[in-house]
């Protein structure tokens, strides 16, 4: 079935915006960890999220996966409330690491094969979105046999000669790129990404990072990524967002990178983080 | 062979119970071990015999108040936990110890043990009435059965608890009906190896399936098949050589189990679980 533009206003298409964050806290114990953040992430955007370690860019990840209790609005396509929750498994999640029991006799077959929603679901997804004329350009395939959305996306990363071999005996990056291929069998709206090769060797996260502009450009996957690593950010990402704990900045990519204020404060606050951790 | 021994009906009766006990207890089991929950069902056969008490106590069909006892603890532990942040070792202690001192003092308050009470503990599958058996065989099937219906989300919710949320799971509906199935199935199999030796079914098959190092459905039907082996092993043995069936039983499991350890030692499965374990951390 394929989900073609159903609904224009004035003659375009309706604009709704893949992910609105208004004014957005989150307080543990008292503490505040993220301060009335605020931003939007559009169709087809890769959004670069970066910020010292202990910035909140999880706390907020988890916040917009209906994780952790929140202040503030989170819309996803537009809807809040009940439809939110709908449209909340239509998105792929890999978090900077997936705890699971290390004997977990899963073979990466059967780890992607967990990620494909029923058919139901996927339905009640996609004419939600349709209600919103959004992701006009995507194909969901709604009608494809399990085992071929498994095959599909194992081969977008690479891993089809893994197929059979359990999760455990990978590496970390291969893990990681097999959790991806677990979210992109549901046919996400919206990937989020928590720095998901964190401790990887360059090979692997250049492999990642090819995986990552693939499914953005062809697949036409809107995603939301946080990393330390601003060179894959300036290669890769179209918008990018700054934040410890509020936002600094959100915008083009070019901005960012040509704003040496904004880099600079990037750097200081996380190496004052490093530091105070170091004295702690 | 002589198979006189399917002439009796006793035995017609404790290898039906047994072969449809032992295929429950390795479906429940795999995943009360991967969630780290292997003690779970010790402790669940424990209230389970508080409740034999109570039965006993009250006069009533034991099997009955067991049912009715474990299910709602095991129910209102799992609450318990969530809303007290109480871990997982420290919620088995306390069920443990309650359910057990609940029997002791019912039994106290009933004036001694009966014949009745000491074959829960132990086990007799040999003398499983057709009340009994069919109640364990129909209980049996219906937690087989929902367990099939379930099996996608269950594994999705066991291998990851917090993904299985994002993905749209019922995670705290599915947790309660998870713990009510486990409560049920270790009274169903109460009969076969007796209070005491319930983990045993319910752990050893699974974690020697696991050692082999195949994938979630291969490693389910070899835990099965390893179970179900060893329960008509064991009952023909204890009825040729006259033992008793609940220790057989779990002594053929741990044979099963040392064997396997044996052999993967020596290289006869592809990796080691200290080679996955090794594998995932770099």
């Amino acid at each position: 079935m394929v989900s073609e533009l159903t609904q224009f206003e004035n003659g375009f298409r309706m604009s709704v915006n893949a992910l609105d964050v208004e004014n957005v806290s989150v307080s543990h114990n008292g503490a505040l960890a993220i301060n009335k953040i605020s931003f939007s992430v559009q169709e087809g955007d890769l959004l670069g999220i970066v910020g010292p370690n202990g910035a909140g860019k999880t706390t907020l990840f988890r916040a917009i996966l209906g994780l952790q209790t929140y202040q503030g609005k989170i819309k996803l396509f537009g809807y809040e409330g009940h439809q939110y929750t709908t449209l909340l498994s239509m998105i792929g999640y890999v978090p900077q690491k997936v705890n699971f029991e290390p004997n977990f006799p899963a073979t990466v077959y059967d780890v992607v094969a967990m990620g494909i929603l029923s058919k139901k679901k996927l339905m009640k997804g996609v004419a939600l979105i349709q209600n919103h004329g959004c992701c006009w350009n995507r194909i969901f395939s709604t009608s494809s046999k399990d085992y071929e959305k498994i095959e599909e996306a194992l081969k977008i990363v690479g891993l089809e000669s893994f197929k059979d071999r359990r999760i455990s005996e990978l590496s970390g990056g291969e893990q990681q790129r097999a959790f991806i291929a677990k979210s992109l069998v549901k046919e996400p709206l919206l990937m989020i990404l928590d720095e998901p090769v964190t401790g990887v060797d360059m090979d692997v996260q250049n492999k990642f990072y090819s995986v990552l502009r693939k499914i953005n450009k062809e697949n036409k996957i809107t995603i939301v990524w946080s990393s330390h690593d601003l060179t894959a950010i300036s290669d890769l990402a179209t918008r990018v967002a700054c934040m410890n704990r509020e936002l600094f900045f959100h915008g083009e990519k070019e901005e960012f990178f040509a704003n040496k204020d904004m880099l600079k404060t990037y750097s200081e606050s996380a190496m004052q983080l490093h530091m105070h951790k170091h004295d702690m | 062979m002589n198979l006189d021994i399917l002439s009796y009906g006793f035995m017609q009766r404790a290898l039906l119970t047994g072969i449809v006990v032992s295929i429950t207890c390795s479906m429940i089991g795999l995943f009360l071990v991967l969630k780290r929950y292997s003690l779970f069902g010790d402790a669940l056969s424990h209230v389970a015999f508080g409740g034999i008490a109570l039965g006993f106590f009250l006069n009533v069909y034991p099997i009955w108040t067991a049912f009715a006892v474990s299910v709602s603890t095991a129910l209102g532990i799992t609450k318990l936990r969530k809303s007290t942040k109480i871990s997982g070792d420290a919620a088995i202690a306390v069920l443990l110890s309650s359910g057990f001192a609940m029997g002791v003092l019912l039994i106290s308050a009933s004036h001694g043990f009966t014949i009745d009470l000491f074959s829960f503990l132990f086990g007799s599958i040999l003398l499983t009435s057709m009340q009994d058996a069919l109640l364990i065989v129909a209980v049996s099937c219906g937690v087989i059965v929902t367990l099939i219906a379930i099996r996608k989300p269950l594994i999705h919710f066991t291998f990851d608890e917090e993904q299985a949320k994002v993905h749209g799971i019922p995670v705290e509906k599915l947790n309660y009906l998870f713990v009510a199935l486990a409560a049920v199935t270790v009274i169903a199999t109460m009969r076969l190896v007796g209070i005491l030796l319930i983990s045993a079914l319910i752990v050893l098959p699974n974690i020697t399936s696991i050692m082999m190092g195949k994938g979630f459905k291969k490693t389910m039907m070899i835990s099965i098949s390893l179970s179900v082996s060893a329960v008509i092993a064991g009952i023909t043995i204890s009825y040729y050589f006259n033992l008793a069936p609940a220790g057989t039983i779990v002594m053929l499991m741990v044979a099963m189990f040392v064997g396997t350890l044996i052999a993967k030692h020596v290289g006869m499965f592809s990796r080691t679980l200290h080679e996955n374990n090794l594998s995932t951390v770099n």
